[in-house]
């Protein structure tokens, strides 16, 4: 680049040269920098993502040779590491038993469950805290039971004091309130009676001689310090597990084969449901592409019509739904359709004396749940419709018109064959959409009603996308591993769905050079 | 002019105009529901449409004021909505700016710059694009609980975390802008080229600022998809006061504490912003998404 420019001024473009290889050296040596963090951190595979950055970018933008990837390189890295990643990502964690019992990996497991205390209860006394008058910052702890007083500590740090016999009560004694806010300190506070013993926080009010419950005593195993019992760690299931096949959490993060496929399709009651999801799903982003397009080209044409005043207005008006941002009408539509004290309700009473149940009869949420979308999506068919509307030529309509066909017949048999094929990747855009619409289904209903005698929570309500959620984030225990199987089938139904309307456009983009 | 009998014509008008009314209501029905309870008393109670004892109550709150009742209670706040909305608008900002900038130097490679694979690449960009990033929310979240280990700004609970999640939307606007690349004629940068400017140069001095429509509209479609959003961002946000205003609003309608009231007033406070900006831009955005999506 430094060469290109040198004619019209050699010293700033020494400079700019300067600035340039400076910034790519800094940007790479972070890039490696975190890479290795990462490494450290135990996560060494994000660890190499970073790392063939950090090389990529060197490589592209500190030699010449790749100028033009120059241009391709940061797209390209965005797409593979926000896109394409996460997907990889997902269809491994369908292989894994990741979940809120198997979040953590082996080490920090076993660091966990060693964190289990015993408190011997026969030495468990109450304690009070009591201010040093002779320095502000440090304390003491006061024993009365046992009549023991320690040497003064900071409970800021771990540390270490020793009890003296002591036989008047410290005339300092902070009120409990003041000693529950020293409680961090406290509890990394070891206190060394006079026989040697160590005594331990044990509690709010106490403390007490307290042990660690298991000690490793291999690479794989642990003891529990009672009574001998082992556990062995399990690294096909990510347990730790003692002689008679109980489990001991937490769990950590392994791989599990074809597990999870075999539980959605061998468990009847996570693939009945899941079967019922997915028609639901189907219909569901079939009949709102086939209503949306319907009432948006009806409207199109009227607002098309030579004779009608007011279009401005009347479209401005249209449009609305689609400017108002989606979340916000959502909710506005759980509120009015609550079943309880929403206005729809209120109205349909005081009309017809009913009050249709939205939210627990399934049938009736799913209509609702349609009438919400079709409020939602109408707009955009709308303005795409009278956008190609006004493609179709006027004389082919007056020629039919002269020739004393009626409106109707024109609509269907001049103008709609010719809307239709550069409709198509649009509708079938708006398909793939809607059939990954979850939030209009996570504000709306969250899935519900639930769908009886199912094993994971699954709605009458729920398509593909909101199950997988519901399964990952809300109230099922975070079956992530679970989900990522899921994940998976919905990528290759969707994979054939992309791929089908890459086909569509492809067609569509060669009539259109024709 | 086709001839059409005037009566027949009057009362089409009629049934035209008398359509559009009927559906105009209907669709305009929540609209006024809305402004009407956020001028109602309570949360609850269900009055008429025309508030009888109409009271800014909901108002107060939803600009972070309290509020005193006629009877001398005081009613804070139930949420931080102007801070939801602050939150929303710095990440849609962040996520727009990020998202040009890299969908606009992709667009133009794919456009200008001669690389091998392109073809390829473009087409494998375009199935990429239909895989929408919702259904990878499990690795997302399993990757920003890792990053921040390394770091809490990459961490959960992180707004960047957020903005770098919004990055994958490039794909759908480098089609868009590819577009409208192509259609800029191939002689101006042949003139350039021929005057010694580097492909660099010439994308920087001539493509960028003839793109600067195009981009607004990206950014601007960018912005309100980052509003919109609300399953990345309820996954990834924690802490109340982090929340966006798309997850924030639901906490308002909760099983256990309905607020229809105070919803309704922080519904249109933060709804009509970017209601206006829509409406300021959608004559652009659809233009620029019907073409982008089919030109090859």
């Amino acid at each position: 680049m430094a060469t290109e420019t040198a004619s019209l001024d050699a010293r700033p473009a020494r400079l700019s040269f300067a600035i340039y290889s400076g910034s790519v050296v800094l940007i790479t040596a972070a890039l490696l920098f975190f890479a290795f963090r990462l490494y450290l951190m135990s996560q060494p595979l994000f660890g190499v993502i970073l790392l063939v950055l950090a090389l990529a970018f060197g490589l592209v933008f500190g030699t010449g040779r790749f100028y033009a990837h120059r241009f391709i390189l940061p797209g390209l890295s965005a797409i593979g590491i926000f896109i394409l990643f996460p997907i990889i990502y997902t269809v491994y964690l369908g292989f894994t038993n990741y979940s809120s019992f198997n979040l953590l990996d082996y080490e920090r497991a076993v660091a966990v469950i060693m964190r289990n205390k015993v408190v011997d209860q026969s030495t468990e006394q109450q304690f009070l805290v009591a201010s040093d008058p002779a320095d502000a910052g440090l304390y003491r702890i006061w024993l009365p039971d046992s009549g023991l007083l320690s040497d003064p500590v900071s409970l800021t740090d771990a540390a270490s004091a020793a009890l003296n016999p002591t036989a008047t009560e410290p005339a300092t004694l902070l009120d409990r309130r003041d000693a529950v806010k020293l409680r961090s300190g406290l509890q990394l506070l070891e206190l060394v009676q006079p026989d040697g013993s160590v005594l331990r926080n044990s509690g709010l009010r106490t403390f007490a001689d307290v042990q660690n419950e298991y000690e490793r005593v291999g690479e794989d195993q642990l003891r529990r310090v009672a009574d001998g019992m082992i556990l062995t760690a399990d690294h096909d299931s990510g347990f730790f597990v003692d002689a008679e096949g109980n489990t001991m959490p937490p769990g950590w993060r392994v791989g599990i084969g074809i597990d999870n496929y075999k539980r959605i399709f061998q468990s009847e009651g996570i693939r009945a449901p899941m079967a019922r999801i997915f028609v639901w799903t189907v219909f569901f982003a079939v009949a709102s592409v086939a209503l949306t397009f319907a009432i948006g080209l009806l409207l199109a044409v009227i607002l098309q019509w030579p004779h009608l005043r007011g279009k401005a207005i009347y479209r401005i008006l249209l449009i609305l739904p689609y400017a108002v941002p989606a979340f916000i009408s959502i909710l506005v539509f759980k509120g009015i359709f609550n079943q309880n004290f929403g206005e729809i309700n209120l109205i349909l009473e005081t009309l017809f004396g009913i009050r249709p149940e939205w939210t627990t009869n399934g049938t009736l949420a799913r209509t609702m749940i349609l009438i919400v979308n079709v409020w939602l999506g109408y707009p955009y068919m709308m303005l795409l419709s009278m956008g190609f509307l006004q493609s179709v030529p006027e004389d082919h309509k007056k020629a039919a018109a002269l020739e004393g066909a009626s409106a109707l017949r024109v609509f269907f048999t001049i103008t709609l064959p010719q809307i239709i094929p550069p409709f198509l990747p649009l509708l079938l855009a708006s398909f793939a959409f809607n059939f990954n619409n979850i939030v209009l289904v996570l504000l709306l209903t969250r899935g519900g009603p639930d769908i009886p005698g199912t094993v994971i929570p699954a709605g009458e309500t729920d398509i593909l996308g909101s199950f997988v959620y519901r399964i990952s984030f809300m109230d099922s225990g975070q079956q992530f591993g679970l989900a990522g199987a899921i994940t998976f089938l919905i990528f290759l139904l969707v994979g054939a769905m992309a791929y089908t309307n890459f086909i569509a456009m492809r067609r569509a983009a060669a009539k259109r050079a024709a | 002019m086709i001839v059409e009998n005037p009566r027949e014509l009057l009362i089409k008008k009629f049934l035209a105009h008398g359509f559009m009314l009927i559906f105009i209501a209907l669709i305009m029905f929540p609209f006024l529901v809305v402004v009407s309870i956020s001028f109602r008393e309570g949360n609850f109670t269900v009055g008429s449409l025309w508030p009888e004892n109409p009271t800014l109550e909901h108002w107060y709150l939803a600009f972070g004021f309290d509020y005193t009742r006629a009877d001398g209670t005081v009613i804070e706040p139930p949420y931080p909505v102007l801070r939801w909305m602050w939150n929303s608008i710095k990440i849609g900002i962040f996520a727009g700016i990020g998202v040009v900038t890299l969908s606009t130097i992709s667009a133009y490679a794919f456009a200008r710059v001669r690389f091998r694979g392109r073809a390829a690449l473009l087409d494998s960009l375009f199935i990429i694009q239909l895989f929408p990033t919702t259904l990878a929310l499990v690795a997302v979240y399993a990757i920003f609980d890792a990053l921040g280990d390394v770091s809490p700004i990459l961490g959960l609970d992180s707004h960047w975390s957020l903005v770098l999640v919004y990055m994958s939307g490039i794909t759908m606007h480098v089609w868009t802008i590819k577009g409208y690349f192509d259609s800029i004629d191939s002689s101006l940068d042949k003139a350039a080229q021929i005057d010694g400017a580097t492909p660099w140069q010439t994308f920087r001095m001539i493509f960028l600022p003839l793109a600067v429509p195009i981009l607004s509209v990206v950014f601007v479609l960018v912005f309100i998809g980052a509003i919109n959003d609300y399953p990345t961002a309820s996954i990834l946000l924690r802490q109340e006061n982090n929340l966006t205003l798309a997850v924030g609003a639901r906490l308002y309608l909760n099983e256990f504490q309905y607020l229809w009231g105070d919803f309704a007033a922080a519904a249109i406070l933060s709804g009509l912003p970017i209601t206006i900006v829509f409406l300021i831009a959608q004559r652009y955005l659809v233009s620029g998404l019907s073409d982008g999506a089919v030109k090859g």
